[in-house]
């Protein structure tokens, strides 16, 4: 049996920020791979430069030096357009504060990356309900954000981040609002969701536990560097 | 993005400040209505002008005389000229001829002489002008007191309004009495040899008198002046000037020039032809037959760059208000980004790339500008029309006919429309570009 690309690389990432005349290094000269398939979990304290991290494998930030590599493509070198494409196309997003637009229903929420991706009308509306379905809302699927829990809005989160398919799912502080039985819902959820043959999952988070608990591997940064990078259980 | 799913998201984000944005739309839309408004007054304006210059028939009328006419006091003493060729008189015959030409609808002469006037047994000394039927549809007999002549011989007589005041200040108890005109008829003598056939080319003048009745009173004489010798102060029907055969002013110079034909000669005709633009070609015609020719055309075109350059300052005027709407426009979408920044990001996170959310701004300022701009060019008509509505309010309280002071034709009402997109678009390319240059990073960090 052949073995799987890693989903992501990173080569000496650093991510520096000039703030007046002293210099920020948010991350570190850290190299990290992530093989496909793989459920990570990026922890740290405040400040350890985690989200740093998990926004330069979004493609929403560009290192400053380094080089960061996701199914394949060098995102260093690629313009801010093909970024974009990259973002709707390879990745998925969970935020912490879910980050879902009030003013539309569940069913735009995630029709939204459907949109940005150009897919046919006709397909959306199967699309989205394949993904409410997955996270078990398709019931409520014209409902407003603000009529639902944090847990139902975390799961609306997921399900927008996986309507267009993506190969790796990046969560940044996915159960940080949430009380801790709807975290961990929300977390077998991203487990179930891991089983999908090659869906990998970056999660940073502060909750030691639950990482241990559901994260195949478990990354440590403090000061911008790696600390550590192991098996969970 | 496609542009129906833009156009989608751009009116929902519009809707959501529904008050601060009809606003803005509501702005655009005054500095729309006032540079409406402003052209359509300028365009009313000059087609008010260029009707009643053109129902005047100075634009589409030849006048002609013969060669001879032209030749003027700085040519020098006869003595030191060549001699010209015969000029071509200017007869009946010609007449014929050039009513015969194509597009040429009407010739007419002009028909001017001195008068003595006997009304309620005082004398009154006056210029007499034959009126052509066409004359009625020239606007200046609009409004005036009494009525057109019946038929075209009719024994009737116009009086212009100042002259009916030296007869009676009460002029509209002028219509329907009756006045007597005293004038020199022109009869041909005939040759020396005795032949009754053979004319000698002098002719005797002939005290006669004309009984008229009066019918109107009227301000002034249609294109009083051009080519004549002053303004027609008793206006009576062309036909019967024709047929009174009174002395005008260049029988004397025909007789100098020893003219043999006893046919009526012209000091000038007037040549109408079907439109303006056929003027310039008969005119050339006219001057290959051997006439002199001329016409207002050059006027016209004088008016045509007058009201080009007075619609061009109402435009600058108007889209005063429309410059301050853009303003609005702007500070608009820059407060729509402040607050919308963690939304722009969550775009950019999904997938969003900078043109897109730079389209998106794009659209929602479009957007409020054809609705701006179709509001304003309804607003501008109405004011338009509320100017007209109280102009002729004015004019009927001042016994005057009412006229259309404004007029907002297509072009006005899809350049209106169009100059509203587009500055609304000029106006978000800042905010626009500013939304797309946002980091994404931080914009997902915005409280």
């Amino acid at each position: 049996m052949t073995e799987l690309p890693p989903a992501i690389r990173l080569q000496s990432v650093s991510r520096h920020y000039i703030m007046g005349e002293s210099v920020i290094r948010a991350v570190n000269d850290v190299s990290l791979m992530v093989p496909t398939g793989e459920f990570l979990a990026l922890l740290g304290s405040s400040g350890s430069g985690k989200s740093t991290l998990l926004n330069l494998i979004a493609g929403l930030d560009r290192p400053s030096s380094g080089s960061v590599i996701a199914n394949g493509q060098d995102l260093s070198k690629m313009s801010s357009l093909e970024l974009a494409r990259y973002r709707r196309q390879t990745v998925g997003m969970v935020f912490q504060s879910f980050n879902l637009l009030p003013r539309m229903t569940l069913e735009e929420n995630v029709e939204l990356p459907l949109r940005l991706a150009e897919v046919d009308r006709s397909e959306r509306a199967a699309r989205v309900r394949e993904a409410l379905l997955r996270v078990g809302l398709e019931k409520r699927i014209g409902h407003r954000p603000s009529e639902l829990s944090g847990g139902e809005q975390q799961r609306t989160a997921i399900a927008r981040a996986l309507v267009n398919r993506p190969k790796i799912l990046l969560a940044d502080e996915p159960t940080g609002n949430l009380d801790s039985a709807t975290g961990e819902s929300i977390l077998t959820l991203l487990r179930e969701i891991q089983k999908n043959p090659g869906m990998t999952i970056v999660m940073v988070t502060h909750e030691r536990t639950l990482a241990e608990r559901f994260a195949d591997r478990l990354a440590v940064m403090g000061d911008g560097k790696l600390l550590s990078n192991g098996a969970a259980r | 993005m496609k542009f129906r799913d833009l156009s989608d998201l751009a009116f929902r984000n519009l809707r959501e400040a529904v008050l601060r944005n009809s606003l803005t739309t509501l702005g655009v839309a005054v500095g729309v209505a006032s540079l409406v408004a402003m052209l359509s007054l300028g365009v009313g304006l000059q087609q008010l002008a260029t009707s009643r210059l053109a129902k005047s028939g100075l634009f589409d009328s030849i006048f002609v005389t013969p060669k001879t006419n032209l030749r003027g006091p700085g040519s020098g003493p006869p003595a030191t000229r060549a001699p010209a060729p015969k000029a071509r008189p200017l007869d009946a015959d010609a007449r014929a001829e050039i009513s015969r030409m194509p597009n040429v609808i009407e010739v007419y002469p002009q028909i001017r002489f001195f008068t003595e006037v006997r009304y309620d047994g005082k004398p009154f000394a006056t210029m007499v002008a034959g009126m052509p039927e066409s004359s009625k549809a020239s606007g200046a007999f609009d409004g005036m007191q009494g009525s057109f002549f019946s038929s075209p011989n009719a024994d009737e007589a116009i009086l212009q309004a100042e002259f009916a005041k030296e007869l009676n200040p009460q002029t509209a108890s002028l219509i329907g009495k009756d006045l007597v005109l005293r004038y020199a008829e022109r009869q041909s003598l005939p040759g020396q040899g005795g032949d009754p056939g053979e004319n000698s080319g002098g002719f005797s003048v002939v005290p006669k008198e004309k009984h008229l009745r009066i019918i109107g009173v009227v301000e002034t004489e249609p294109a009083s002046g051009f080519g004549g010798f002053g303004s027609g102060r008793l206006l009576i029907p062309l036909p019967l000037a024709e047929t009174l055969r009174a002395a005008q002013v260049n029988d004397l110079r025909d007789i100098l020039r020893d003219s043999s034909s006893d046919k009526p000669t012209y000091s000038s005709l007037t040549v109408r032809v079907k439109s303006p633009s056929l003027v310039e070609a008969t005119e050339a015609k006219l001057k290959d037959l051997g006439f002199s020719a001329f016409s207002l055309l050059d006027a016209s075109k004088s008016l045509r760059i007058f009201f080009s350059v007075f619609d061009l300052l109402l435009g600058i005027f108007g889209s005063l208000a429309l410059a301050v709407a853009t303003l609005g426009i702007i500070n608009t979408l820059v407060m729509a980004i402040l607050e919308r920044r963690r939304e722009i990001g969550v775009l950019k996170a999904l997938g969003a790339a900078d043109g897109d959310v730079k389209q998106l701004f794009f659209v929602e300022a479009g957007v409020m500008g054809l609705f701006g701009g179709m509001l304003g060019t309804l607003l501008g008509w109405l004011i338009g029309r509320s100017l007209t509505l109280g102009t002729n309010l004015y004019l009927h309280r001042q016994n005057l006919p009412g006229v259309d002071i404004s007029s907002v034709p297509w072009w006005l009402v899809l350049g209106g429309i169009g100059f509203a997109v587009l500055v609304s678009l000029a106006a978000g390319l800042y905010p626009a570009s500013r939304a797309a240059r946002l980091d994404p990073v931080q914009a997902l960090r915005y409280e």
